[in-house]
């Protein structure tokens, strides 16, 4: 029982990185109705950010840090800017197939740059595992799950709070309605790619202090659009309580039926959710059956 | 973000019909180029000629399924590794004939194909672009794992297949012969019902439901039709590489596919044909310009595959951007078939 409990608390922790991303994912799609399959790849890019200019330009982390989410959020910016504005109004698939492009583009340079091997990020956080009566949390992970879960908690408060996230909502809610009631959405395009940026390269410098970087850090994209699609694709706080499930559910499995099932629960997940309630557990019923 | 409406959906295909005498033309040319490769060609033209016919029967695939039902699937090499992997297993096994092995790779990658298209395909949306991209990782990894079966990371090596004692020429014609075959009958495809309906579906759904078509199965028919021409050319390129192993079939190679389409031109036979020749024959050149260009003990290798995602993925974007038609739009100027309402038209 002890064990299963602290498979289960390492499981809840590994889940809140997918919950960053998750979320990075849900303000697109939100905002701009973009379905982003560069998710991951931001992820990927957003570390090695902070990789370059922590490690590499040795700056230390508080200005690597700050420096490294910047870069991100200029590149999410750069993405809508460039490669997605021109094609508003255009069919979805077509929107669907450039994020599937720039995912390829960002993996390319990762490797062009970077190199395929693993590279080790700084020791930022603590490394002292955390004792909660017998249970032992590896220290890492941990002290990553409560950074994950203190900027989960600030970005919803900008969302609900702030007048740009009340903007953010409303041009989701109804774009022609929003615009005409003199929100910039343009704006608000740029500002949710922004925060998407933000919230990938925090996932990602998250998970990588534990594991290091290679190009490859974006598969995990499949186990975010995992967590996406139970959570319902558009609803915030779904996400946190679908992040932490998948996470669970992944180091149980792992834990108890070997490594290689891991592998097969988001895709289980996806096609679960997929059959029987294609809308998720808190989305809104914009799915249609035809 | 709603799509506008005022795009007319006039001539169902999309684009103006060739004048049939240019089109017999053009492909009696095809053939007459096709069968001339071995005469004239060296050993590398009938291996690259080889590669891009095998590319065109997966690219024309693709485009049935991305092209004219308007359903995007981003996992199609997966589907080709199925059909690479099953008819490797006929072969080694039970040791039957290459056009056996084409049936069961065909057929091998149709009914995978379904057990993720259907459950994406009842629900609207971009849904089968997740499960394609679920297969992609999944099936790669049961390629990798399975290793009683598939051989693991080291593959299945296949013996050398010999047609009528021709050797690798007499193989040539084979492939050419299927590719030949299968580009054919998707062109006539798109002239009976069922072709005609994935471009209804495409169009739009509620209207092409209105119609009598029943929209579901049109789309699960399409997404299956595409994923068989996968396997098919999965159990060619398994027959010519002779060995099959996972990471043949990864998801650059199905950045690779699609971009294939896309540049190529959607919803163009013509246009799986081009898009296939210029994606075989790109990283060839880049090849050479890299090894033109880069110093002394560069590591080609290592550059070259970062090099490839880069440029799969900025040639998907640009072209969705610049030219939506891909090459297609290029030779249509060509014939000077200038732009209408009809050719401009896009799904």
């Amino acid at each position: 029982m002890a064990l299963f409990l602290e498979f289960s608390l390492i499981g809840l922790a590994s889940g809140g990185i997918y919950v960053l991303a998750a979320l990075s994912f849900v303000i697109v799609y939100k905002a701009t109705n973009i379905f982003n399959f560069a998710t991951g790849e931001m992820m990927m890019l957003g570390t090695y950010f902070f990789y370059l200019f922590d490690t590499q330009l040795g700056l230390g982390w508080i200005v690597g840090l700050g420096m490294g989410l910047t870069s991100a959020a200029l590149l999410a910016i750069v993405i809508e800017r460039v490669m997605l504005r021109p094609l508003i109004g255009r069919p979805h698939i077509v929107l669907v197939m450039v994020t599937f492009g720039v995912g390829s583009i960002l993996r390319g340079f990762a490797g062009l740059i970077w190199g395929p091997n693993v590279r080790q990020l700084p020791e930022t956080l603590p490394r002292k595992p955390i004792f909660l009566g017998d249970i032992l949390v590896p220290g890492k992970l941990a002290w990553g799950f409560v950074t994950a879960g203190v900027i989960a908690a600030l970005f919803m408060i900008y969302y609900k709070f702030s007048r740009a996230g009340t903007a953010i909502r409303a041009t989701s809610t109804d774009q022609i309605t929003a615009e005409s009631l003199g929100i910039n959405i343009r704006a608000v395009f740029l500002l949710a790619w922004a925060l998407a940026g933000l919230l990938t390269a925090a996932s990602g410098i998250i998970t990588a202090s534990v594991n290091g970087v290679t190009p490859q850090l974006g598969l995990v994209a499949l186990n975010v659009l995992a967590v996406v699609m139970l959570a319902g694709m558009t609803s915030i706080g779904g996400v946190i309580i679908a992040g932490l499930f998948v996470g669970w559910m992944e180091t149980i499995v792992g834990a108890y039926l070997g490594a290689a099932w891991q592998s097969f629960i988001p895709y289980l997940v996806v096609l679960v959710v997929m059959i029987v309630k294609p809308y998720g557990l808190f989305g809104e019923q914009r799915v249609e059956r035809i | 973000m709603t799509a506008p409406s005022q795009s007319l959906p006039a001539a169902a295909s999309g684009t103006k019909p060739l004048d049939p005498r240019i089109e017999t033309i053009s492909w009696i040319l095809l053939v007459l180029v096709m069968i001339s490769v071995p005469v004239w060609g060296s050993i590398y033209a009938v291996y690259m000629a080889c590669l891009i016919s095998i590319n065109v029967i997966a690219t024309v695939g693709l485009n049935i399924t991305v092209g004219y039902a308007g359903l995007l699937s981003i996992g199609h090499s997966a589907f080709l590794g199925v059909g690479a992997y099953a008819s490797a297993l006929m072969w080694l096994h039970l040791g039957t004939p290459l056009a056996v092995n084409l049936v069961i790779g065909a057929v091998a990658a149709f009914a995978i194909g379904l057990v993720f298209g259907i459950p994406a395909l009842r629900i609207k949306g971009v849904y089968l672009a997740i499960a394609t991209l679920a297969a992609q990782y999944s099936l790669y990894f049961v390629f990798q794992q399975w290793t009683s079966v598939t051989g693991g990371d080291r593959g299945l090596s296949l013996p050398k297949i010999d047609v009528f004692g021709f050797g690798d020429t007499g193989f040539y014609y084979v492939v050419a012969f299927v590719a030949l075959i299968a580009t054919l009958a998707a062109r006539n495809l798109f002239r009976t019902r069922i072709g005609r309906s994935f471009i209804a579906v495409r169009e739009k759904d509620y209207a092409a439901q209105v119609l009598g078509i029943n929209v579901v199965s049109t789309k699960l028919i399409a997404f299956g039709i595409g994923a068989a021409y996968a396997g098919i050319a999965g159990a060619l390129l398994a027959a010519f590489l002779r060995i099959v192993n996972p990471d043949q079939f990864t998801l650059v190679s199905s950045v690779f596919f699609l971009a294939a389409v896309v540049v190529g031109g959607r919803g163009s036979i013509l246009g799986s044909i081009l898009g296939a020749l210029f994606m075989t024959l790109m990283p060839e050149f880049l090849r050479e310009i890299i090894a033109l260009v880069s110093i002394e003990g560069a590591d080609l290798a290592s550059l070259l595959s970062p090099l490839r995602e880069i440029i799969f993925g900025s040639l998907i974007v640009l072209f969705l951007i610049f030219e939506p038609r891909g090459l297609v739009g290029f030779v249509d100027r060509a014939l000077g078939r200038s732009e209408n309402v009809e050719a401009r038209q896009e799904h």
